[in-house]
Formats: C-alpha cells, structure tokens, sequence
C-alpha cells in the first residue's frame, strides 16, 4: 500500500483547517486569509498529484482497479461499530486532481474578483469549507462519511450562494438551494439507512465486507421488496434522490438558477469543480450497487434506466430554457443543469466512465466560462444582461478568446475541443443503449440547441453593437491567468478519452489500454452526425441573430418575433418556480397555518373546554353551597340565631334592666301571694 | 465518598439557594455568587464521571435507606449511564443559564430559584424508589412555577398557572397508578416493580389482588400504564397534551425556558425509558402503533406550527417539542416485537434517544440565550418581523447562533447529527412506515429554522443605531456550549461510551 493512502485525510483536512483558521482571524486579514486559503489547497493538489501516481501503472495480477482503503472506528452502539474510511482508486484520485486544481485556479482568481469586497476575508473561509467538504466527498470510504461531506457542502453552499447577505434575493437563494437539495437529501438519509439495514455496513470496501463487494451485492440481489421491486433498485433510486437534488436534475433542478446570486467565482466552483459534480460522483462510486436488479430482463437495471431517462429529459428541458434567457450567467447555469444531464445520461447508458469523462471535460471548460462571464461581468461594471453588452471582443481581447475556446468545447466542436470527445462518448453509448433508442434523439436535439444558445450568447456580448453606457475594461492579470491555464486545459483533457486512445476508459476500469486507430473509423459516422448537429445549431443561431440583429436592449429577440408564445415560457423558465410557489409552497404554507389553528383552537380548545368544564363543576359545588348547604344551614341558623337574639336580649348585662325584671317579677309575686292569701 | 455523593449531589444546590438568598444582595453581586456556586455541582458531576465504570452500565453509587418500611419507601439512590448524562446536563444548563441572566434585571431570590430547581432535577434523575423520585417530580415544579409566576412576560400568571396544573393533572394521574401497583406488589422500587414485570409476574399479581374490581390484570395494567404515560405525555408532551408548552417557554423569563427545555421537557422521556418502558412493556406494546402515529404526529405537526410563529420564542419552543418528538420515536421503535437480530437496531434507536436528550439539551438552552440576548438587544421586541440583516451589525452573535441553529436542524459534524442518525437507523429497521413519515419533520426543520435565520440576520439592516455585538461575557457564556456542539458532533463516542452499555443492559432486561 502506498504511504500516501494513510495521509489521505490530510487533503480535505487542510482547507478545513485553514477555513477554522480564518473564521478566527479578524476581517481586516484579507491577504492573510487568502494566502492561507489557497495555500492549504495548493498543498492539498501536491498531495492529490502524489495519490493520482500510485494509482497509474500496470495492475498487478491483472483485473479489477487499484484500491487501497483506510478504515477506522467512529462509535460504537449495540454490539456493533460504526466505522468511517477513506479509499483511494483511480475515481478518487482523477476527482480529486481536477477538484484541486480547477479549485485553486478559482481561488486564485477570487482574489482579484473580491478585492474590493469588505468581507473577502469570510469569502475564503466559505471558499476553504466548499472545497474541503468536496474532497470529503471524493475520498469517503463510507456512505455516511460521504453524507456527512454531502451536507456540508450543501452548508457552504448555503453561506456562499448568500454571501451578499443584505441582498434579500441571494438570502432567498441560499436557502431554496439548502432546502431544494435537501429533499433528495431525504431519499439519500432513508436509502442510506436501509443499505445499512440490509448490509450490516456502510463501508464501501472492506477487505470483501463493503456494501459495495460482490457479496454484499449477491445478497441485495436476493431481495426483493413488498412491492416486488428489488431492494438493491429501491435503495438506488433513493440515493439517486439525493443525486438528482445536488446535481439539479429535474424536476429538483430549480435551486441551480438562483444560485447565481452569490459572487461568480462561488458559480464557478458550484458549477464546475464541487457541489453539482458529488451528485454525478455519488452515482459512480455505487455504480456497482445501480447496476443490482434481479428482474435486470431489458439489460439495463431500473435503477440505471431511471437515471438515463432523467438524464435525458433534463439535458433537453434545460437547454430549451437556455435558449430563452438574457441573463449571462443564467445561461451558464441552465447550460450546467444541461451538461449534468448528460452525465447521468452517459452514467445510465454507458457506466461510469463515459459519465466521469464528461464530468472532468466539464469541470474545467464550464469554470472557464463561468470565470469569463465573471470577467465580463467585472469589466461591465456588474451588468449581467447580455442585450446591454455586445461588441467587447476589442476591450476585452483575452477574456475572449477564452471565453471562445470555452464555448467552444461546451458546444461539441469537433476534433480540437474536449467536449467533443466527452459528448460523443455519451452519444456513443446512449446509440448503442438497449432500451430504448429516444435518449439518444433527445441528447442529439440538446446537442443543437447548445450549440445554438451558446453562439447566441457570443454573438450578443462580443460581437454586433456596444450597448454598454460606460466604457468596459480588461480584468487584472490574477483573473485573466486562470482563464488561459483554464482555456488549454478545456482542449487537451478532450485527448484522455478518444475512441482511438481511451486513456481514461482503461484508467477507471482498469482494462488495459491499446492505441487503435481503426475505433476513429469505426466512430466516424457518429462523430459526423454529432458534428453536423453542432453545425446546425451554430449557423442557425448566427443566421438569426447576424440577419435580426436587436438594434437595443429592450427589442424583442428576434426569435420571441418569431413565436412569442414559444419564447414567452422558456423566458419565464417553463413556469416551474411558478408551478412549486403553486402547489408545494402553497401547500406547505397551507399545513402549516392548519397546524398552528389547530393547535391555538382545537388543542388547546379541549384543554380550555376541560378547564371550563372543571371550573363549571366548581361553580355547580359553589351554587350547592351557597344555595342548598348554606341556606338550609343559614336558614335554621338564622332560626336558632333569632331566638338566640331574643334570649340574648334579655341578657343585655344592664343592671338596672335586671333590677327591673327582678323588681316586677318581686311585685308579680306579691301580687300572686297574696291573690291565694286572699282566696 | 460514594456512599453519600448522590445526596450531596442534590443537597448542595440548596444550600447553595439559601445561600445566596441570605448572603447576596440584590444586583450583580448575587450574580456572581449564585454562578460561582453554580459550579459546584458540575465539579461534583465531573467526579462522578472519573468514578462511573462505564462498561458495566449497571446502576453505580447506589444509596439505600429504609425510609417509611411500611410503605415499602426506601431512599433509594443511584445513577446508570443515563442517569449520569442526565445529571451531567443538569449540571451544564443551569450554570449556562445563571450566567446568560442579565444581572441587573434578576434579584438574588430568582438564582436561588434556580438552584432550588436544580435541586428537584438533580433528585428526580437520582432516585430509584417512586415515592421518593416522584417527591422530586412534583418538588421541581414549584420554582418554575415562581420563577415564570415573578418574572414572566405579560401573560405570565395564565402560564404560571397552566403550566402547573396541566402537569399535576398528568401528575395525579400517576400517582394514582403507582398506587394501585403498590397495592398489587407491595413496592415502590422501580428496579423491583421492573423485576416483576420482567417475569410477568406483575400483571398476574395486579389481577389477583385487585379482582375485586372484576377487570382481568392486563386491563388493570392497561389502565395503570395509561395512567403514567399521561403523566409523561404532558411532560414531554406528546402530542394533543401538549398545548402549556408554548405558552409557558415563551411567557417564561429566557433563562428560565433555558432550564425547561433543556433540562425539565427531558424528565418525561427519562421517566419513559426509567420507568414505563421497564414496568409496562407488554402494555405499550398493545398500544405501539396509537404511540408511533402520536409520536410522527407530534414530530409533523409541531415542525408545521413552527412554520407559522412569528414570536421567537414560541417558534424555538415548537421546535422543541419536534426534537423531543423525535425522542418518543426511538423509545417507542424499541418496544417492536422482532427476533434478536434486531438487537443492534434497538440499541441504535435508544442510544439515539439519549444522545438527542443531551444534545437538544445543549442546543436549544442555546438557543434561548441568543434569543435572549436578541430581547435585550431589542427593547424586548422578539417578534420575526422586528430584527432583520443583523449580520452586518453583529457578526459574532449571528455566527455563534447561525452555529446553534444548523446543530439544531441536525447539520453533520455538529452535536444533533449523529442522535438523528441512530434514532432513525433504529426505527427504519424496526418501523419503517414511522421513520420515513418522520424524515418529513427533518426537512420541515430545517426549513424553519433557516427562515429564521433568513428573517432575522440577512437582508438590509433594519435599526441602524443601538445594536452592538456580544460582549465579552456574553460570548464567554456562550462559547462552551458552541465548542461542545462541535466537540460532540465529531467525538459522539464522549457520550456514547457512557450511554450504549447501559442501553444493552436494558434491553437485555428488558428481554426482547
């Protein structure tokens, strides 16, 4: 085992620390903070480049992946320990390359984004925490360690989509993004919960006892559930749950779009390197777990069927939307939700490889084109609306052609640009997948309207009309060397993976890699297809907005002329934000005003109605009381007391009132005496 | 030292009230005496945790009297694992919430309150005979009763008042209970009572001697065991019995509702697994599903009504009763008949249960203190609509709290998490229907809680003047509480050493 494997834990250890470190230092630290920041993540690339050496080379003994694992004891319960690990393989180790390297170039280009921002400081605390929660990721051994990681992302991204916090919209972003990504986060904790149920372990290797080893999986394909579903599929479509949440997959896609509220080095890193890649990653690392169904009759498990199907509406639906917006960096947003489609579309239909190699192509055109469009944006003075650019091709020469070689590569231009090759894998497998052959149209149409919405986005903010009112600017250097190390990674990753020299291929699944020329040939009708397609999108887009040209900001696009009604749904985003303030929102909003009147009415009603009716059952022993005991014993009180009064009267304690009584009494008895006397 | 420890235990807060009470004059003085003192249990509590034998997770530093022999009272003392984090959590909350009191509001008579209360809790969690432990039960409740009666909000007597009666009612209906089993068993010993239980000779007992009743024993248990899990129910509360709760955490002094809900609300759920569990299992087994639908709906429900507060307080204490709705889920997944493979699950929903005691303990007196210090800052205003971008204005305070809140919606890493994590790795196991209903509340959680954030921190600024950040004792008071959420959201083996032994000893007495 290499030694690297036990320092493993130091590469998302690192930026976590420096992220702790800077959360204690005072905000006036700004340089302090940054060099801290990417710093610990520039040691964390050396240490990603040293795993990623061990793991190339001959396999010894032939088949299967290089693998070495470190697992350890979190807690204990029952009579059983929850352990925690971290793996290195070869998915690991080409994530956390790219993750390192596309994450340092967006630090590094952070610091002139936030230079003048009061609280950049906290920004690379934010940006430190992001990427060390992603390497978790990348290096769990365990679901939940995995989970854990999960979340935390899910929390920096939380503090950073919200960083302008006195902007309300982003406050209101953040926390859609925390809550959207959330709900599959549920399926994600229930299918966890149930694997380890099932399994005994949340391991992923363990020496044979990995829910991921083939007798764990032997055992899950024995299963089936109540409803005659397998187990192994039931867990996977719940853990695609929480896939499908942070990869922004339909319908729980709606939190990508407004994410853009936060600075755009922070879309940069969402998009590209961390958060909406560890929902692909997720679906690769338990590929083989997806790839489990005991009624496999189609040849694809339901649970991959799922996801390509996913996959593919989401690629199309969020590129139709694409089509309709002005807003630069929602275009890019709307374009990744696009992309992540295909890569569940590629991971669905042609496993883990095809995925991945779109996922890593992607990561680094699309932070390309997000640190361009952030370029754009700075040399605007902050306006996002492409009408209001145009023509800054002259001002902004570097940022251009950048920002063109990564449009680009996202496009599918062939040959050169490395989306190319990662595209027309997906294609390749999505033609040859046998369960249906619609995936493959739908990923054919996306590729059109790519092409088509990223031409018009060129078109609208580097050539035609200035529309700017004040005069745009190049960016400083710290931002513009990112863009170019970016822009020749974006055309020479494209090479890993061709069909003649499928390097990536072999690397992940450990076959053996051959240069073969003749599988060029043998690809060639696809890579026609896929280049007349791009072809189509991109002349058409020029033809429309060359010919049509807006002659200002607030003209219709020429293609809402065309069909308003059209343009009109995709503009406002199919409605769907609408549709969930509609009904989800509603109802939440509804169940919750229910509760409270229940509990201000009906609950505490019957407690009320208790105490009143105690209270009643007092005033009744009050009214017996008062009414029949009192009385009954006032009334012959009052008769003893009336004779009593008149018994007392004659004891007044008057001496002379006795006297007199005595005094009459005497007469009266003289009288009486002598009465018989005389008788 | 260990033959009289528990007694001391319980004596010393007392003395420490009157102390205060007769020494301290009013103002900061008594502050800093009734905190100094306020201390003492805790090292008190430290000491019993260098002596405790962890792995044996049996009762330890037993003290027993004849007290009323011919009653079958003893004084009958003595602490298992979770006896012992209940304790240490005593000791932690009410010296968190002396020195979260704002000196110059609070006369020395409101410390030694506290005290007295500390007092009550320290003798509830210690004592293993009913009469005894059920003295300390009621003897709790006559601080808060004050504490809320003398310095409460504006409704403060209505609360006082429902707040009492509405937990004698529950009260009285377990004494009636125990009294009734007494006469059947002829003890009052919990471990005894559960003895008996255990080997069934209880219910066969109750039958005999009360037959002049005409009921068979398991209806006269069925009456006994509702009987004292209405006493609890009101405690913990399950819901519908549960309506005294908002009212009294937000009438209540903050840093008395620190004490309610981080100590007082986990009375009941340590009365379930130290008494009812134990004396009626087969009772609440006849009843489980009622229970886990009562406790998925109090989970639910209460998430749902925290949506719709707009007072601070009342808001947190929803999500209080949300927390510990989480609590009757694990305890009662456990009672689930199945086969010893599920042994594992049961202890992973009861550990579940006890971390999520302490942890929602910790994070929510914590968060009544930033919603105090929120007060304060605020004239006394707490309402949602009354902050808003605090952030900008008080930076420490929003981390500190933005901390608590995550741990309180169960952010991994943080304290909340991994109590979460057991008590539904338990239920999924053992009642999957409940733990997937009950996954709703973790969202709707976090989706309240943020809101509050949202409400409170972010957005412009709304007072431009008179905010000032946390002081330096304020963040002083504070930071051990932040630092233990992180300490036991990565290190949870702290607790779980002490808890998961006496766990396994219970279920294995318990005899699933």
């Amino acid at each position: 085992m290499p030694s690297i494997v036990n320092y493993l834990w130091l590469i998302p250890a690192l930026p976590l620390l420096a992220a702790g470190m800077i959360a204690l230092l005072k905000q006036r630290h700004r340089s302090l903070s940054a060099s801290l920041s990417i710093g610990s993540l520039a040691i964390s690339l050396g240490l990603s480049i040293a795993a990623f050496v061990p793991t190339l080379g001959p396999i010894e003994g032939g088949g299967g992946v290089k693998r070495w694992v470190h697992n350890l004891d979190w807690f204990e319960f029952g009579n059983t320990t929850l352990r925690l690990g971290w793996v290195l393989d070869p998915l690991t180790a080409a994530m956390l390359v790219m993750v390192t390297f596309v994450g340092l170039l967006i630090f590094i280009y952070s610091v002139g984004y936030m230079a003048h921002d009061e609280n950049a400081a906290r920004f690379f605390c934010f940006l430190s925490l992001f990427a060390a929660a992603m390497l978790g990721i990348l290096i769990s051994n365990s679901l939940l360690l995995l989970f854990m990681s999960w979340e935390l992302v899910g929390l920096a991204s939380y503090l950073l989509i919200g960083f302008w916090y006195h902007k309300p919209s982003a406050a209101a972003a953040a926390k859609k993004a925390f809550i959207t990504t959330r709900i599959g986060d549920m399926g994600f904790l229930l299918g966890l919960l149930w694997l380890y149920g099932e399994t005994g372990t949340l391991l992923f290797y363990d020496n044979g006892n990995g829910c991921l080893e083939q007798s764990a999986l032997n055992r899950l394909n024995t299963l089936t559930t109540a409803g005659g579903m397998g187990v192994a599929t039931a867990i996977s479509l719940l853990l695609f749950c929480g896939a499908a949440g942070k990869s922004g997959q339909v319908p729980l896609h709606v939190w990508l779009p407004d994410a853009m509220e936060g600075p755009t080095p922070v879309s940069a890193l969402i998009h590209a390197a961390t958060m909406v890649a560890a929902g692909v990653f997720l679906i690769a690392r338990v590929f083989p777990l997806m790839d489990v169904d005991p009624a496999n009759v189609a040849g694809s498990s339901t649970a991959l069927s799922v996801v390509t199907w996913v996959g593919a509406v989401t690629a199309v639906f969020a590129a139709l939307i694409a089509v309709g917006q002005n807003d630069i960096k929602r275009i890019l947003a709307y374009s990744t939700v696009s992309q992540l489609g295909y890569m569940m579309l590629g991971l669905g239909a042609g496993g883990v490889a095809v995925g991945m190699f779109h996922l890593l192509t992607h990561a680094f055109f699309k932070a390309l084109l997000f640190l361009g469009a952030g370029s754009v944006i700075h040399g605007c003075h902050e306006e996002q609306d492409i009408r209001r650019m145009g023509g800054l091709r002259r001002q902004m020469p570097t940022t251009f052609l950048t920002y063109a070689i990564g449009m680009m590569a996202l496009s599918g231009v062939p040959l050169l640009f490395s989306g190319f090759w990662s595209k027309d894998e997906i294609l390749h497998a999505a033609s040859v997948w046998p369960v249906s052959r619609l995936p493959f149209y739908l990923g054919l149409f996306g590729a059109v309207l790519t092409a088509f919405y990223m031409t018009r986005q060129m078109f609208f903010v580097f050539f035609g009309k200035q529309h700017l009112g004040k005069e745009a600017h190049e960016s400083p250097t710290v931002m513009t060397i990112p863009l170019v190390i970016l822009a020749i990674a974006a055309v020479l990753v494209g090479f890993w993976g061709t069909p003649a020299w499928p390097w990536l291929h072999a690397y992940l699944t450990g076959h053996e890699l051959h240069l073969d020329l003749s599988a060029l040939a043998k690809s060639a009708t696809l890579m026609l297809i896929s280049t007349a397609v791009v072809a189509l999108g991109m002349i058409s887009a020029w033809r429309l907005y060359t010919r049509k040209t807006p002659s200002s900001p607030q003209a219709l696009d020429p293609l809402e002329a065309a069909q308003p009604a059209v343009f009109g749904v995709l503009k406002n985003r199919a409605y769907i934000d609408e549709f969930y303030e509609a009904t989800v929102i509603r109802l939440n909003h509804l169940l919750s005003v229910t509760s409270d009147v229940l509990d201000r009415f009906l609950w505490n009603g019957l407690v009320q109605l208790v105490s009143l009716m105690a209270i009643a059952l007092a005033s009744v022993g009050k009214a017996l009381d008062q009414f029949v005991i009192n009385l009954g014993f006032d009334g012959w009180c009052g008769g003893l007391k009336q004779g009593a009064r008149g018994f007392a009267r004659l004891q007044n304690g008057q001496v002379q009132s006795y006297l007199r009584v005595i005094g009459l009494s005497l007469v009266a008895l003289v009288v009486v005496l002598l009465w018989e006397r005389r008788r | 030292m260990n033959g009289w420890i528990l007694t001391l235990l319980t004596v010393l807060p007392l003395f420490s009230g009157l102390l205060v009470l007769l020494v301290g004059s009013q103002g900061s003085r008594s502050h800093k005496l009734s905190l100094g003192l306020g201390f003492l249990p805790l090292l008190l509590v430290g000491l019993l945790w260098r002596q405790f034998d962890a792995s044996s997770g049996a009762i330890q530093f037993i003290e027993k009297h004849a007290w009323i022999p011919t009653l079958g009272v003893d004084y009958f003392l003595g602490i298992d694992g979770l006896g012992l984090l209940m304790v240490l959590l005593s000791a932690l909350v009410v010296p968190f919430a002396i020195a979260a009191t704002p000196s110059s509001q609070q006369g020395r008579l409101y410390f030694a309150l506290l005290h007295f209360l500390q007092a009550g809790l320290f003798g509830t969690f210690t004592a293993l005979n009913f009469f005894h432990w059920f003295l300390f039960w009621e003897l709790s409740l006559v601080p808060a009763f004050f504490l809320i009666k003398l310095w409460g909000g504006p409704e403060r007597s209505a609360a006082a008042m429902q707040f009492f009666v509405y937990t004698m009612v529950g009260s009285i209906a377990m004494l009636l209970a125990f009294a009734a089993l007494f006469l059947a068993a002829n003890t009052f010993d919990f471990l005894k009572l559960a003895e008996l239980a255990g080997s069934g000779e209880l219910t066969r007992n109750v039958g005999a001697q009360l037959a002049g009743t005409g009921l068979t024993g398991e209806t006269l248990m069925m009456m006994m065991g509702c009987g004292v899990l209405l006493g609890f129910a009101v405690k913990i509360p399950i819901l519908p019995f549960h309506t005294w709760l908002p009212l009294t955490y937000s009438e209540a002094p903050t840093t008395t509702s620190m004490v309610l809900t981080g100590v007082m609300s986990k009375m009941g759920v340590y009365g379930l697994i130290r008494i009812l569990l134990p004396i009626f299992p087969e009772t609440l087994r006849a009843i489980l599903t009622p229970l886990l639908w009562l406790s998925v709906a109090t989970i639910l429900f209460s998430a749902y009504a925290a949506f719709a507060q707009k007072d601070l307080k009342r808001l947190i204490a929803y999500s209080s009763i949300n927390h510990l709705g989480y609590c009757l889920l694990g305890v009662f997944v456990v009672l689930q008949r199945g086969d010893a493979s599920l042994f594992n699950d049961r202890a992973a929903a009861l550990n579940g249960v006890i971390l999520q005691m302490f942890n929602h303990g910790l994070t929510a007196s914590a968060l009544f203190c930033f919603v105090g210090f929120l007060e304060q800052r605020n004239g006394g205003a707490r309402n949602l609509d009354d902050f808003g971008g605090l952030r900008k204005a008080a930076p420490v305070l929003t981390g500190l709290m933005g901390i608590s809140l995550f741990s309180s919606l169960g952010l991994p890493g943080l304290n909340g998490f991994v109590g979460e994590f057991l008590i539904f790795k338990g239920a999924l196991a053992l009642k999957p229907w409940a733990a997937a209903f009950s996954t709703l509340g973790i969202l709707a959680t976090a989706i309240f809680l943020l809101t509050l954030y949202q409400r409170v921190f972010t957005g412009p600024l709304r007072r431009q003047s008179s905010w000032v950040d946390l002081s330096l004792g304020e963040r002083l008071t504070v930071l051990p509480a932040v630092a233990a959420m992180f300490l036991l959201g990565v290190f949870p083996q702290l607790l779980l050493a002490i808890s998961n032994p006496t766990v396994k000893r219970l279920l294995t007495q318990w005899m699933f």
